[in-house]
């Protein structure tokens, strides 16, 4: 046990991802509210890339911008470019489908008038 | 890495907040500072493109989407008596949380600069991309010039689902 203690106090990171993750997971599980689930889909999306973004971090390492006037380019004092650009792209299409699904809840409400996941079941009975 | 343990916990605070608030306005708002922490923590990560990148879209345009959507339905969170939570939520959440946790050991420890992620194939990038495409941000050459097709693909998707956003909102669709 506290050897997993340990392991864990050396990777903060790990552990708020699993925080965020598992909250966000839980609130589209159960709360009845549309738009509410739609912030813990937000939130697990975050999380994920907050994950792969925290891989890419180096102790000592700065911004992967390659300073001027150097010979040869030493790659341990930059950080991973990598996950970054993935990122990059992961996010743009994250809030893409963000929007596709609240026009989707606000059609929803246009024709059913609620945004409560059991009066709608109700209403569609 | 001392000055980043207060942002992760403002992260999962502001987090609990967008969760736990009833107003669905407020929660919106909060979600947006928790994009904000979330930029900053990236920023203190090195990772300055994807800091601008949720600073802009993230918090700026996720929260004009969420605002928009609750100007045109509703902004009260009407639940009277809430459900009971099922069991397969409070039974099945601890477990993955625990088996993740329990995974953790097999992870590199944060900031490991021997970490594979960071010997095998990024260090290549590193480099070679200002020889090759004169770019000194890296994050950029790789984007724009390596993988230039998968950037503009990904306008399509991003093309696809403002057309769909479009299709959905129509005017006089009963």
């Amino acid at each position: 046990m506290g050897e997993l203690f340990q392991t864990l106090l050396q990777r903060p990171n790990f552990v708020v991802f699993v925080i965020l993750f598992l909250w966000g997971i839980y609130i589209m599980a159960v709360h009845p509210n549309l738009v509410k689930k739609l912030i813990g889909l937000y939130i697990v999306q975050t999380s994920a890339i907050y994950f792969l973004v925290a891989f890419s971090a180096k102790d000592g390492a700065t911004v992967p911008i390659i300073l001027e006037g150097a010979a040869a380019v030493d790659p341990s004092i930059y950080a991973n470019p990598l996950p970054h650009v993935l990122t990059v792209t992961a996010i743009v299409v994250q809030v893409a489908t963000l929007g596709v699904s609240l026009a989707l809840v606000s059609a929803i409400y246009r024709k059913f008038g609620t945004l409560d996941e059991d009066e709608l079941m109700e209403k569609l009975k | 890495m001392t000055i980043e343990i207060p942002l992760l916990i403002l992260l999962i605070m502001t987090a609990a907040g967008a969760i736990l608030v009833k107003d669905l306005i407020s929660a919106v708002f909060i979600l947006g500072s928790y994009s904000f922490a979330l930029a900053l923590v990236w920023a203190l990560l090195g990772a300055v493109d994807v800091a601008f990148v949720e600073a802009v879209v993230g918090a700026g345009l996720a929260t004009v989407f969420f605002l928009l959507t609750l100007f045109r339905t509703t902004e009260k969170d009407r639940v009277i008596c809430r459900p009971p939570v099922p069991w397969s939520a409070i039974i099945g959440l601890p477990l993955l949380g625990l088996l993740l946790l329990y995974g953790a050991g097999d992870l590199p420890v944060f900031g490991d600069p021997t970490s594979p992620a960071s010997t095998v194939i990024s260090p290549l990038y590193l480099e070679n991309s200002i020889r090759q495409t004169g770019t000194p941000n890296v994050v950029t050459a790789v984007l724009m010039d390596y993988r230039s097709f998968d950037t503009f693909i990904e306008t399509i998707v991003i093309f696809t689902a403002g057309i769909a956003c479009a299709l959905i909102m129509r005017k006089g669709d009963k």
